[in-house]
Order: C-alpha cells, then structure tokens, then sequence
C-alpha cells in the first residue's frame, strides 16, 4: 500500500491522445469492408433509372445464367417467400394521421425513385454480382413524378400513383398565435424571406455495407453493419424480419464517419439479413460510391417561409416560419421527426417571446431524406441567423449590435430559461463567446479593411458575417421524446466493472464512428475512479457485449451516455469504499477516496488504492456482511432536459467581383459545450463540423434533373471540401455548465455545422451588400455570386 | 493472369482476373485491409499506397500493371522507417503516423492510411514545405471528418520533426 496521492492522470479537461489512434493508423483495425466470412454471397441492387414508373416485368434469365450466381429475386418474388412481416420502419410518425404508403426493401409494381431497388442479385464473386446486375433486364412504363419540392407543394403530379395528395402531414407549433399576431400588428420593422435548404449528401468516407452471418441449426444471425446504431437496428430487424430478437446479434465494427448517414435501417440491410437467415448463408454487400448517393438518405430538403418582427429599437418580438420539408418518396427511420428537431430554435439565442411555427411534410419522388448532421438544427439556426442579419441591415445597425440587444437575459449568464418554443433551456451567457470571437477576428481591423477596399474598388472584396448559435444536444428526456411521438426512448445504458486484476471495463450503450469515445469514456473513469485511463478498456457497439443502448446520434453520446458512466462509476467507488472500511474496521463515514486511494479521515497513512479491491470483491472470501461480490454496476440515465450548447462564429470570405469566385480566408469559432471531457477531441468536432456547414453553404448540393435522376452522385462531381477550399480555422471555448446532468457536460458533435452556413453566407451578402444584394441561395456558388452582382438581386434565393 | 509483386517486403504470386484493381489485390488477394476503398471515380485518396516509392491510388491502376513492383500499404510504413532509421515515438512508427496521432488529425480513421501514405510521399518531395504547399499536395485525398486542419498541422509537424 502506498500513502503518496498523485494528481490522476488523463481526467476531464486533458487532452489525452486517442486511444483509438494506433490501429486506425496502423491498418490493423476492421472496417466493414475488411471482414469476411466462408462461403458469403456478394449482393447487387438492380435500381430503378426512373424516378416514378410501373414496373412491367422483369427478365433475369441472363443474370441468372452468370458465372457465379446463386439467384436473382424480384420484389413480388420475395414478397412471396414471406420474407418480411413488416414494411421498413419510420419510428417517428409525426402526426396521428401521417400518411405513410408501405415500403418494402423491394418495390413490386411501381419505383418511386432512382435508385429505388426492384431486384436483387447473389453470386459468389465481386465483380460477378456487378456484372450480373447489369443483365437484369426491366421493362418500365414512366410515370409522371413529382422531382422538386416545390412541384410536390404545388401538386404538378402525385409522387404516390396511390395518393390523392402529396402531403404526409402537418405539424404545428404554435404556442401563443394571438401574442405572434400582436406581435406582428405593432411591429415598427417586418421582415420577410424565403430560404431553400438543399438536398445535401452525408458522404461519409466510408461507403455503407454490411455482412450477415446466418447459424442454420441455431437459428441465430450474427450482423454486422457499418452502422450508427446497431442497437436500434436490432429491434428493428426483429420487428420487420420476423426473427426473434435474442437470436440476432448486430456488431458494428470500425465505422469510417456517419454524418446521420448511416442512422437507418436500410433497404439493403433488410435484404442482406433476411437473404441470408433464409437461404442459411452469409451475404455481403459494399456500396459503391455513386450507388449510395441515390440510394441512401440525403439531408436537409426545406424550403423556409420566414418572418419577423421587431420594434424600433430592434428588439425583435415575434418569428413566424413556414416550412415545406421534402420527404423524397418514401419515409425512412426519422424522416418525418428532421424538420421538427429544428422548430424549437427558430428563436435562437434570444429573448423573443413570440413563436409560431408549422411543417408541411411532402411526398417526391426523389431519394428519401433523414438525418444529416445536426438535423433540422442548422437549417433553423440559418434561418435565424439570416433574418437577424436582414433585420439589422433594414434597421441600419451592425449584425453584432441587432444580437446584443436581443440576448436572452441580455447575454449575461442564465439559468432554466423558458423560450417561446416551450422548452428550457439548460443554462447559457452568450456574450463572452460573441466577444471573445470579435476580438479573435479582430472585427474593426476588418471592417476598416473592408472599407479599404470598397473605397478603392478593388476586385477583390471583404464578406464578414457571424452567427451565434444555440442548438438542442443530448436527446433526449424519454418523456419529451414521447411527446413528440418519438417511437423510442432517450436514455442511454453503461455498465462500468472492476475487474479482479484491478482493470476496468466499460460497457457502453453509445457506438462510436470516429468520436473517439473509448478515450473519453476512459477519461470518465479517470475522473471518477482515480484510475489511470489506459487500464480502462470500453466495450461497445456489439449488441452481445452491450445489450442495452440507443447509440450515438444527436451530440448525445457525452451528455446521455458519457454521464450513465459517471454514475455508474461513482456507484462502484460507493461500494468499493463499503469495502474499504471493512478492511480498515472503520466506519464507511469516515473514509476519505482521494485520486483512487481510500483512507480513514485523519490517518492518511493508511490507504488502499480502488484497483486493490477488485481482487476482493471477486474472491469474496472478506466482504462486509450481506454484500453481493464482484464490484460491476450499471446506470440507465434518462435526462431531465436537453442541453443547449451555443457559441459566436466568424467566417471571412473573398469574393472575386468580376467572377464571382467566393474563398472563405478566415474562421474563428468560439463554442461553448458546457464541461469539456478531452478538448482535442472537442476542436476536432468542431473543425470537422465547420467544413460541413460551410461545404453547405459554398459548394454542396445533390442536384437532380428534370427527370429525377441525380447529376453529381460521385465524389467527382459532388463537393466534398478538399483541402484547397478550407481555411485555417481559429477556435476558442467559454464553459457553461449544463443543469442538465451531473457532470455540466453538454454536446459539440454538431455544433460546428450549426454555426457555420449561416456564418459564412452572412459573409457573402456582406460582401455583396454594396450591389444590392440581399440573399443569395445555397450553394454560393460562383455563378449565382456573378448573376448577384450583376443583377443587384437575391441570386435566386428568393 | 499471374501475378508477382512484393507488398510490404514479402513477395506475393497470385492468379488474377485480368480486370482485378491493385486495390481488391491488395485487399483480397494479398490479404492486407488497411488499405481502404472511398469512391468509384479515383477522388477520394483513401487507397493511396506506394508503388516503388511513389504514391499512387491503387484504384487507377490494376493488379496486373504492378507486375514486379514492390508496393508499401499503411501496415508495412513502420517497418519501411524502421529500416531507414527515422522511426520515432513510443510505438516506434514513422513519423507520420507518429504526427497524425499527436496532432489529432483522425477522427474514424478511414482516410487515414491513404492520407498518410500521400503525406509520407509528397514530404519525400518537398521536405520543407509551407502550408499552402502541404495544402496543394494533399488536394487528392478526401477526408470527410477533421476540416484538415489538424491533418495540415500533422504534416507540418512531420516536416519540423525531420528537418
Ligand atoms: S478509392 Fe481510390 S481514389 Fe477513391
Ligand atoms: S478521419 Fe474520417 S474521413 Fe478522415
């Protein structure tokens, strides 16, 4: 035993190098790609060429006489094998009465968008499959199809043949429309806008895929999926397939990115589980790159009616949004639930005691649209975050001073404060961020340099736009989640066991895909145990290792899951210390844990470290009376409220007037995500996110013709930031804590995406200010920049 | 067809389908998985490996056309600098694998070996580079996660460590 405490190594705040580190880059880690199994089929997707048609017939003869290939199935063939007992899930119908047409893995008589599968193909080769798909011969008859949200608004044609409309639903929330029409009715200042959120691709890095292991004689199946949530996408397995839940066993491996995209349960997920359960042999399939970006979801797809009020003073009183939010053709896992994750911001960081808010929801036929990062919560954040820009330009003062005047509690430090929208928000104080990154962009230097060169009529002119964010991290309290008729709950499960060689294991119902949890879930032990992180070892993402879980989706894997460790963590100290004191024959009041040593108050000498007791609690031979042996407990944490992280963002761009080329040369982010467990961590989310705003705001777009068929689904034609078009990013935090959970822990997955389009649109009208321009349409391109200026308009955004 | 290369330093004979990638060889054929498939377009980097010395994305190149070469994939870069003597760290990595883990600059790890084989290639030509330049030789390589910033970070520091 040993008396000298060391300072724990590795505990919140330290910015602990990856764990996860050594076998990415190594090579040695498995993707999903990398795993095989003896005997498995390589699965092929035939996909409809057309965004609405009447399947006639199909012809696989050819495909079947292929080398190598087990079968070819249509939709009417599976259906007949009875291989599904439920069409694919939407987990959260909005509305009592959403419309929801049925949705099969394979369509049988009629395809409702490119990419939508009508059959699919076995065979035992790679190459094979591909080339088999391609003799599977369709005959098709077209249909009118409905290929942009505004037709579908319209109703140009039913994107359902079946359908008399093409809207699924109507949402409102509308707490106080007698205070929002009062507010309107005395308004010194109104202003209007429409904003267009464009269908934007995931793109993570990793393609999706998955593999599914069938046992015949046991009846189980072993899946694995580059999944963001193999624990939801067990039940739902279960729930579609038809196999009993405790027979299936879904492990997502390595996962290379998700963005959102990989938070589904698929299509082609159904088919490979399903395929394989029957047939009794493993399938396979990889997605191939300009496969997948028709294929699986898309985000965003909103148009945004937007409105608000102020007085003379610029205090706004009263936002009032209308949106059309594009379904695509079918509703996938959380379709219907995006654009609601956003209503509630639509006040953003201030005190705006009026909201009125409704969502159409519209059935096209293009590819379905779900979660992308942040979900809802950007396109919110940017439509606030434009309006209040709108709103100081009508006024006539700067975007800096329209925001302090609206802070809520006027940008000092609040707790618990009740917003239009209905909710509480956790705690914030805005106006540090808001200084720090004025004073880190150096605004008047900038200012003055942008009058510089409009002065001098240079060709090269300053944009300089902000944002201050607020966004809803941490789903979520079950109870709101029920609210919104939310299919599942926001709890998320840890187990955390001291092992009888004194490591620990932590079993963690989040599932990582580059978040880096086993190094800050091993930090939380640090913390909480005074054990050194690298004896920690995080077990996750298998459902047979970590039964219980609702994965990592919604920047809630800290502030829902990162806590149930804490508390599971401090339960075994309780225990440990019970313990301790029986050693010691002292009282358990009287014990002191100090950087993972107990000892009696006053007799310091005396001590034993926490790691010593697992051995104890295992062999049980010495343990106080009535006390279970072994030292594992487990937590279910179901927040009380969301946690509301925010922060101030600066983007600085270079608009080319005689081209219209547009750089972003500066961004300064100034986030606050409450309590930070690792910051290393935390500035790689946020750069991350950055790009992915900004990529939304200058460069991505999927953009369907006027048939339906996606022009840009490869990483060729499709946007993705290379280095080249990203600057150096300057980052700051301030540190609010969270009321919401014990650590004061928030969430900042997301949060760089939320910030950052409306950061760096708001610097493009900036920039175009001097020619009229009031608005221009994402993505700002060069040529929308270039028909801006020369039209003195809105770039089409309008 | 066969074929010989030595991946790695070991040498590989393999029968081939003609039309067989160097990518799927290496993955399937020679059994070495770090190496990782992105796209269908040859954009995205995430297959970079060292075909004699250069970098090159094994996915514009089929199996047969490395006939004889000898080829690096993310598992054999340590050892490649352990041989040459400029193997650093802890672990006893290349310096770049040693940069990437100091400077954060992976997050789910997918384009990291393509990233790092492209970034040990271009500082064997320009071992002093400014930013702009480590900025223009990584334009190949997509990374969906970091915004690049530490990635840019990570071979600046790789350049300071060695120069
Ligand atoms: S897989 Fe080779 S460049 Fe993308
Ligand atoms: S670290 Fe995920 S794509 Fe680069």
């Amino acid at each position: 035993m040993t008396a000298t405490i060391e300072p724990t190594k590795g505990g919140f705040g330290t910015r602990m190098l990856r764990k996860e580190d050594p076998k990415l880059l190594t090579g040695e880690n498995k993707f999903i790609d990398d795993i095989k199994a003896p005997g498995q089929l390589w699965m092929g997707m035939v996909r409809s060429q057309f965004a609405h048609a009447t399947i006639n017939s199909i012809d696989t003869s050819g495909a079947e006489s292929m080398p190598g290939v087990h079968s070819v199935l249509t939709g009417a063939q599976l259906a007949e094998m009875g291989l599904w007992q439920a069409p694919l899930p939407c987990a959260w119908p909005v509305t009592e009465d959403m419309v929801n047409p049925p949705h099969y893995p394979v369509a049988i008589s009629e395809a409702k968008h490119v990419g939508d599968i009508v059959a699919v193909v076995l065979c035992s080769d790679r190459y094979g499959v591909a080339d088999a798909v391609e003799q599977v011969v369709v005959d098709y008859t077209p249909l009118p199809a409905v290929v942009n949200l505004q037709d579908a608004v319209d109703g140009k044609a039913m994107a359902h043949s079946d359908l008399e409309t093409n809207k699924a639903f109507h949402w409102p929330l509308d707490p106080n429309p007698e205070g929002t029409a009062a507010a309107f009715a005395n308004a010194a200042h109104v202003v209007k806008a429409r904003f267009v959120q464009q269908r934007l691709i995931p793109m993570p890095m990793e393609p999706r895929g998955c593999l599914a292991v069938p046992s015949p004689a046991g009846g189980e199946i072993v899946f694995y999926s580059a999944t963001q949530i193999p624990h939801i996408l067990k039940i739902m397995i279960a729930a579609t397939s038809g196999i009993p839940e405790n027979k299936i066993r879904v492990i997502a491996p390595s996962v290379g990115g998700g963005f959102g995209g990989k938070l589904n349960v698929d299509a082609d997920a159904l088919l490979a589980v399903t395929l394989a359960n029957h047939i009794g042999l493993p399938v396979r399939w990889t997605e191939q790159r300009s496969e997948g970006a028709g294929a699986s979801h898309q985000g965003r797809g909103q148009i945004q009616h937007v409105e608000a009020a102020a007085d003379e003073n610029g205090k706004v009183t009263a936002i009032k949004v209308h949106l059309d939010a594009d379904m695509g053709a079918y509703m996938m896992l959380i379709t219907p639930g995006v654009p609601l994750l956003g209503s509630f911001l639509y006040t953003g960081v201030y005190d705006i005691p009026n909201l009125s808010f409704s969502c159409d929801g519209h059935f096209t036929n293009l590819t379905p649209t779900d979660a992308y990062r942040g979900a809802g919560r950007p396109e919110a954040s940017y439509a606030i975050e434009r309006i209040m820009d709108m709103m100081a330009h009508k006024i006539g003062i700067a975007p800096e001073e329209i925001r302090s005047r609206n802070y809520i509690n006027g940008g000092e430090h609040f707790e618990n404060f009740d917003a239009a929208s209905t909710l509480t928000f956790d705690s914030g104080h805005y106006k540090p961020a808001h200084d720090r990154a004025l004073e880190l962009a150096d605004m008047a230097g900038l200012r003055s340099e942008q009058a510089r060169r409009r002065d001098a009529g240079e060709t090269k002119q300053l944009g300089i736009g902000m944002c201050t964010y607020v966004e809803i991290c941490g789903l979520a309290p079950s109870r709101a989640l029920g609210g919104l008729n939310y299919g599942a709950g926001g709890w998320e499960h840890a187990t955390v066991r001291l092992l009888p060689t004194g490591k620990v294991e932590v079993v963690s119902g989040s599932t990582p895909h580059g978040q880096g949890h086993e190094t800050a879930w091993s930090q939380i032990i640090a913390e909480k145990m005074g054990i050194d992180p690298n004896d920690v070892e995080v077990l996750h993402s298998d459902t047979a290792l970590s039964p219980l879980g609702l994965d990592t989706y919604g920047s809630r894997s800290l502030a829902v899951g990162g806590v149930a460790i804490a508390m599971a963590a401090d339960k075994v100290v309780d225990k440990a210390k019970l313990i301790a004191a029986h050693q010691f024959e002292a009282s358990p009041e009287d014990i002191e844990f100090v950087n993972g040593s107990f000892s009696v108050a006053g007799t310091p000498t005396k001590s034993v470290h926490i790691q010593e007791l697992g051995f104890a609690a295992f062999t049980a031979h010495d343990l106080p009376d009535g006390m279970e042996p072994n030292l594992q407990e487990q937590v279910n944490f179901d927040p009380p409220n969301f946690a509301f992280p925010f922060g101030t963002h600066v983007a600085v761009v270079e608009i080319d007037i005689e081209t219209g080329g547009v750089e972003l040369i500066n961004y300064i982010g100034v986030d606050d995500c409450g309590i930070q467990v690792n910051p290393l961590i935390v500035e790689g989310q946020v750069h991350g996110g950055i790009v992915q705003g900004a990529a939304q705001a200058l460069f991505e777009e999927a953009v369907y013709d006027e048939n339906g068929n996606i022009t840009n689904p490869s990483l060729m034609d499709y946007l993705v930031p290379s280095t080249m078009e990203m600057p150096n990013i300057t980052l700051d935090s301030t540190v609010t804590p969270s009321t919401t959970n014990p650590l004061g822990v928030k969430g900042v997955g997301e949060a760089g995406t939320i910030g950052s389009a409306a950061a760096v649109i708001n610097a493009v009208c900036d920039g175009l200010s001097p020619y009229g321009v009031t608005d221009i349409k994402m993505p700002a391109t060069p040529q929308r920049i270039w028909n801006a200026i020369n039209a003195g308009s809105t770039g089409g955004a309008a | 067809m066969q074929v010989s290369m030595t991946v790695n330093g070991d040498s590989h004979s393999r029968d081939v389908e003609p039309r067989t990638l160097l990518v799927h060889h290496i993955r399937e054929g020679v059994g070495l998985t770090g190496t990782n498939i992105g796209c269908d377009t040859s954009s995205c980097g995430a297959c970079t490996v060292h075909v004699g010395g250069q970098s090159v994305k094994s996915c514009t190149m089929l199996a047969v056309q490395a006939e004889g070469e000898s080829i690096t994939t993310i598992e054999g870069l340590a050892e490649t600098a352990r041989a040459d003597g400029i193997a650093t760290g802890e672990q006893n990595w290349h310096p770049m694998q040693e940069a990437f883990q100091q400077c954060h600059a992976l997050q789910c790890g997918y384009c990291t070996p393509g990233m790092v084989m492209a970034a040990t290639s271009f500082l064997k030509e320009n071992p002093t580079p400014t930013e702009a330049e480590i900025r223009e030789g990584l334009e190949g390589n997509l990374c969906r996660c970091t915004g690049y910033h530490n990635i840019v970070k990570a071979v600046q520091s790789a350049a300071e460590g060695a120069s």
